[in-house]
């Protein structure tokens, strides 16, 4: 494919770029309904479980340029068959603290937000269970978990293997609850048109929305439009309904013009999901030569009372290293908790987090090199699944890594550097990202002056898709990127799926790459290579996975290097500068792609040293829910990151040869941040974040 | 209660009634539908609504609108002239320094300020010496300088070279 | 948000007549504090009298080499003030530790004095807090405190209306209270002076009152006498920017042939007060300037905490900044420093 090598890979700007720095490209509050906006806000429960006891809407009723005020008294009732907490003011019961109990719908923001405050709740309430434990009784095992992975995977004898073990670690790491906090809010806005709605929303592929919109309205498919072309951010909290979509869409319809729902950074803590908090016990056993024998891998994390959400979290330990007795397993307590759900590598990244330590904390009780003792365990095939990897590159990884970095010679022993007040450390772990492609729907048409118009539901949630995508269509159009018109974010647009999982190349970019070969064989057959003057139109199909994913075991890697300073006598950490090399096959758009890297590794370094949400037990909810107190890192708190791949490509993975790089990049992070943490101060933080209160409590100070 | 006041936005002025609780950020969006700032939290602790007003960046979620009098408000979109782009805006495009781009237009304006702040000798908290004369972009000082503009997408690592090559154009950088 | 009236005033006299007359009123400075409380229904004014244009925004010299800085001057204006830098870098160092440059640019010297904490159980109107609603309990005492007070907190129980842990948020207040700025006030009797330390109070039996302010004073101006020594601050938070003080320390120290002669020291994120440090203060003068004698005297003011069940990190935290910044301090000589 001669024309692949024009426009993939090479590092093109941003074509939504000039608008969004100047900032007029349209999120969904920004769209224009063609009429004035209604605006509605919302009374959340105070309590995480109980029954609404006394509702009084009537003084916010009475306040001048209130619409409507909805409660589970007056609420449209939704269609049957709506999951989770979607089914919004339909019942008196409450599951979780921030359940929406009342809407109110105003002219202005201003008087929907202080109506707000007039509405009087009670509550018969029971004291909240939010406590995560392993030591529950109440803890089960998930028929299955997300993404159809099994719940358990036990190999061998774990526990014979163990005891016999020359080396071993035991040890559990904790992980707290995070919340995706993109900088734009979820925002719905609904208008209706007789029976049929279109909503502007921030999500993550509108193809998954309109399902719901169908369920609770009782509509055709053809009769729910939502549009979503520019999305700030999502990270998966915008990858599934929530109850402000269907709140947007019930209210207008109650009050008969748009109505616009923007959450404030606060629900963002209540009404979009969260990443459970995990507890870990991971127990390895070694030979001498750092060979393991056995990996157990244990992880005890909740979902909500009201809907299951299992997160995969010991995935990547199952094909990560070699050893022949191997296990892991899942288990969830049931909380009166707001339902969680996929945040950035969900499993992955606090698995990881675990699996990453204790790595190297092996590789310490070996006196080895963590870089050699992971090279060591590195499998021929994946051991699990027993299957070829279609292209695995770990070790290449680890190794350029090495070398960019300046690893080489590293002294193995913690504690022993200082420059100045800072303690200094170095640190490495891997990454690892499985590589999926789903089925997606794109129709290109051309007309008679050779301009293409591609056609496909994906979505830019700051991917670059909107520019990899035209690059992969003109290459596979045999064209330029100006004769491409790309149309993605509308469910009116050919089926696809979400962003989400790193699949969205791989799926929409097939997806283009075979419809575009057919529209050319057409064009080669029947009109001899021209566009005809009235034009082109194919419709095309990835039908799903890749024929090999049954045959061949796919994933992308990386690893990471990190250098970490302690000050000394305040605790306080900084990551001056990383290095991390990835095996994702084919980069689509270096400039992008690069960004995309950069950032999961970043928000690692985030989750490694200040992401946490922090309940209270007594009152069952997050009590620092917002930007102020949820600290995400600063720029500040980024430092010179060196980012690079590997020249590879996975023909078994798609056509394009990529391997998704969305999620990769904070896979590993914070367990690398830990490990050089460790290598500064010999202190062993196992339970994230890593905050300056930590330094004194590890050295029995506090 | 209602007010009527006029706003000067990048350059135009626009009569409109607000309510006493509306902010600046709000008029600008809801009222006004100039929706080049963002709002990202409402309470300060984010940056995406920063503007600038009569030069000097500020979070437009925390300003009463009725407190503007005749300051003018720049936006991001009103950074460009004659729908020429900035500086900034084509140094952020070249440095790929946004994802989403939600958080963007705040950093501009966060940007053009601290262009103007190191200008003037402001020092910053990494300053070494707060009494120096001058004061010199280093990486570290825009770090800390565009601290109080978050990114979800984490595009800091992209924002300090976009910032810096204005700032060495500017001379407030070697 | 309650609806309000806005108001703005002809001069700071008639400012204080019309919030004399709104029992439920409000100055309002830059509003980064105000504003933001309104929002979350903690502040419910039903008047704003906008003084932010109305007390000085000037930073004028005072005879003896001090400054009286007018209460409207923004706090980045102050932080770029050139005497401030030279004379008083503890101060322009500690309002550059805070907030974030946007809004150091909106906020006031008077605002950032007065504003209120940051505990979380203060910011949710639907949790317990006695400084918000009196009596209705302190919800941080045995919850989520471990950014709270190690000093002079009330500790009565939970649902003892005297009860709060909380520390005063700001940083440039800590550097005041080590500067001996002296907050002047005009109220409806007239105009007074407050030495800046009996400004802020602890919760005692009223958590409700950050300050001995009365409802209705102005805060038009702030007096920072001369220093003559060097200064500074030092400030950890959980992340490298624009987060609030875990622990901060404001210092000044004058060593004259090894010896301390003077000292000013004051703690920040550790009281419901910018905490001044004068029994460590006591201690150090006339003691030769090492680490030994500068950790005894911090020693010496930290017996006295009463750490809670998640924050007692805070006590060795102190006392390692403390020390650490009094040496970097030591390691410059007075006398080259002020010729
Ligand atoms: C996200 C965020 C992070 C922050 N981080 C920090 C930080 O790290 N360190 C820090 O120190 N601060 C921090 N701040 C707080 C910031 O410094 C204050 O909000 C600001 O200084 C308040 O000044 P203002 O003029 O805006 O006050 P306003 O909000 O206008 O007023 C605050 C209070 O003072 C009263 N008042 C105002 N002026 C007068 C006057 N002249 N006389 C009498 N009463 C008056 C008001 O009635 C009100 O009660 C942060 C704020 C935010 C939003
Ligand atoms: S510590 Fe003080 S401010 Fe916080 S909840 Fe208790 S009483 Fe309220
Ligand atoms: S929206 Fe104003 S700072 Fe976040
Ligand atoms: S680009 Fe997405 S938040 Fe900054």
């Amino acid at each position: 494919m001669t024309t692949m090598d024009r426009l993939v890979g090479a590092g093109v700007d941003r074509i939504d770029g000039p608008a969004k720095v100047r900032g007029t490209a349209p999120y969904a509050y920004e769209q224009d309904p063609g009429e004035p906006i209604a605006h509605l806000a919302v009374v959340q429960s105070t309590v995480n479980r109980g029954r609404i006891s006394r509702l009084d809407p009537s003084r916010a009723e009475a306040l001048p340029g209130v619409l409507a005020v909805l409660t589970p008294a007056n609420a449209p009732r939704l269609g049957k068959g709506l999951a989770s907490d979607l089914p919004v003011l339909q019942s008196l019961d409450v599951h979780y603290q921030g359940q929406v109990v009342a809407a109110v719908v105003a002219e202005t923001s201003e008087i929907a937000k202080a109506a707000v405050g007039a509405i009087a709740v009670g509550y018969d309430a029971e004291p909240p269970d939010v406590a995560l434990s392993p030591d529950r009784e109440d803890l089960y095992a998930p028929e299955k978990l997300m993404a159809g992975f099994a719940t358990d995977s036990i190999i061998g004898d774990v526990d014979g293997a163990l005891a016999a073990a020359v080396v071993s670690i035991d040890a559990t790491y904790e992980t707290p609850t995070q919340h995706h906090n993109p900088i734009e809010m979820h925002t719905s806005m609904a208008r209706w048109d007789g029976d049929s709605l279109t909503l502007w929303d921030a999500d993550q592929g509108p193809h998954n929305i309109v399902n719901d919109l169908v369920t609770g309205f009782g509509l055709d498919a053809g009769q729910v439009r939502v549009i979503s072309p520019y999305v700030g951010g999502a990270f998966g909290s915008k990858a599934f309904t929530h109850p402000n979509q269907m709140l947007a869409a019930m209210a207008a319809r109650v009050v008969g013009r748009t109505v616009v729902y923007e959450l404030t950074r606060q629900q963002m803590f209540s009404l979009v999901g969260h990443r459970t908090p995990t507890i870990q016990r991971l127990r390895l056993g070694a030979d001498p030569e750092g060979r393991l024998t056995a990996i157990s891998h244990e992880v005890v994390e909740h979902t909500a009372r009201i809907a299951e959400f299992a997160e995969q979290t010991a995935t990547p330990t199952r094909v990560l290293y070699a050893a022949p007795h191997r296990r892991t397993t899942h288990r969830l307590a049931r909380l009166d908790v707001p339902p969680p759900t996929i945040m950035r590598a969900p499993g992955e990244t606090p698995g990881m987090f675990a699996l990453e330590s204790a790595m190297d904390e092996l590789a310490v009780v070996l006196g080895l090199d963590p870089v050699e003792l992971r090279i060591r365990n590195e499998p021929e095939r994946d051991p699990e699944r027993d299957l070829p990897w279609s292209t695995r590159n770990l070790v290449e990884c680890l190794r350029t890594g090495a070398e960019r970095f300046g690893w080489a010679g590293r002294d193995l022993r913690p504690g022993v550097r200082t420059e100045g007040r800072w303690l200094v450390g170095t640190g490495v772990a891997s990454a690892t990202y499985p590589t999926r492609r789903r089925k997606a729907q794109c129709r290109i048409s051309v007309d008679g002056a050779g301009r293409y118009v591609v056609e496909i539901d994906g979505s830019d949630i700051g991917t670059g898709a909107w520019t990899a995508l035209t690059q992969i269509a003109a290459d596979a159009l045999g064209t330029d990127m100006a004769s491409v018109e790309l149309r993605i974010g509308d469910s009116r647009l050919p089926f696809a799926g979400g962003a989400g999982g790193s699949t969205g190349l791989a799926s929409w970019g097939t997806a283009i790459v075979f419809t575009a070969r057919d529209l050319r064989k057409q064009l080669d057959e029947q009109h001899g290579g021209q566009p005809p003057a009235g034009g082109l139109s194919v419709d095309g199909e990835l039908p799903g996975e890749s024929p090999h994913a049954k045959t061949h075991s796919m994933h992308a890697y990386g690893a990471h290097f990190v250098e970490v300073r302690v000050d000394r006598d305040s605790g306080e950490v900084r990551v001056p500068r990383a290095t991390s090399v990835y095996d994702a096959g084919t980069i689509v758009n270096a400039k992008t792609a690069r960004s995309q890297l950069l950032g999961g590794f970043s928000m690692g370094v985030s989750m490694a040293l200040h992401e946490g949400s922090v309940t209270d037990e007594r009152y069952g909810h997050y009590v620092n829910h917002d930007l102020a107190e949820y600290h995400v890192a600063t720029n500040a708190d980024i430092g010179e990151i060196d980012i690079s791949w590997l020249d590879v490509d996975d023909q078994l993975a798609n056509p394009i040869g990529l391997k998704g790089i969305g999620e990769i990049g904070i896979t590993g992070a914070a367990a690398a941040v830990a490990n050089a943490y460790w290598h500064a101060t010999r202190l062993r933080i196992r339970d994230l974040p890593i905050t300056p209160d930590k330094y004194f409590r590890e050295l029995g100070e506090s | 209660m209602d007010s009527q006041i006029t706003l000067r936005v990048d350059g135009a002025a626009h009569p409109l009634a607000v309510d006493t609780r509306t902010t600046l950020l709000d008029a600008l969006r809801e009222r006004l539908r100039i929706t080049s700032p963002k709002k990202g939290c409402d309470h300060g602790q984010c940056g995406a609504c920063t503007v600038l007003l009569d030069g000097r960046r500020v979070n437009s979620c925390l300003v009463l609108a009725v407190t503007v009098g005749d300051a003018e408000v720049t936006t991001s979109d009103g950074l460009a002239v004659d729908d020429v782009p900035h500086a900034l805006h084509r140094s952020f495009v070249e440095h790929d320094a946004f994802q989403c781009g939600y958080c963007t237009p705040g950093q501009v304006c966060s940007a053009a300020g601290i262009l103007a702040e190191a200008r003037a000798g402001w020092p910053s908290a990494v300053t070494p010496d707060v009494a120096a004369d001058t004061v010199e972009l280093t990486d570290d000082e825009i770090r800390e300088r565009m601290s109080g503009n978050l990114c979800r997408c984490a595009a800091y690592a992209n924002i300090v070279p976009a910032v810096a090559d204005v700032a060495r154009a500017e001379g407030v950088r070697r | 948000m309650r609806e309000f009236r806005y108001e703005r005033a002809a001069d700071p006299a008639a400012a204080v007549a019309l919030l004399a007359a709104a029992p439920d009123g409000a100055f309002l400075g830059g509003g980064t504090n105000l504003v933001d409380l309104m929002k979350l229904g903690v502040a419910t004014p039903d008047v704003l009298v906008d003084v932010r244009e109305l007390t000085s925004r000037e930073v004028a010299d005072l005879p003896d080499g001090g400054l009286r800085i007018g209460a409207g001057v923004p706090n980045a204006d102050l932080a770029a003030d050139r005497r401030v830098r030279e004379r008083f870098p503890v101060l322009a160092q500690a309002l550059l530790a805070g907030a974030s440059g946007q809004l150091r640019n909106r906020a006031t010297t008077g605002g950032n004095l007065l504003q209120r904490t940051r505990c979380g159980y203060f910011t949710d109107v639907t949790k317990p807090c006695n400084k918000r609603s009196p009596g209705s309990g302190c919800g941080a005492l045995e919850g989520v405190h471990r950014n709270h007070a190690i000093l002079g907190q009330t500790i009565a129980g939970s649902d003892d209306p005297a009860t709060c842990v909380t520390t005063h948020p700001s940083d440039m207040a800590v550097a005041m209270v080590a500067l001996d700025a002296v907050v002047r006030v005009l109220g409806p009797d007239g105009e007074r002076e407050i030495p800046i330390a009996e400004l802020h109070r602890l919760p005692g039996s009223d958590p409700s009152r950050d300050t001995t302010l009365r409802h209705g004073e102005l805060v038009t101006a702030i007096d920072v006498p001369a220093l003559g020594m060097p200064s500074r601050y030092r400030k950890v938070r959980d992340r490298a920017s624009f987060a609030f003080a875990l622990v901060s320390v404001a210092a000044a120290l004058d060593v004259r042939d090894g010896v301390v002669r003077d000292v000013r020291l004051a703690l920040g994120g550790v009281a419901h007060k910018p905490w001044r440090a004068s029994a460590a203060e006591y201690v150090l003068r006339g003691m030769p300037a090492t680490e030994a004698s500068f950790a005894a005297a911090v020693e010496s003011e930290l017996e006295a905490a009463t750490p809670l069940r998640d924050n007692a990190f805070k006590v060795p935290m102190a006392r390692n900044v403390v020390v650490r910044t009094l040496l970097d301090l030591a390691g410059r000589d007075t006398e080259r420093e002020l010729a």
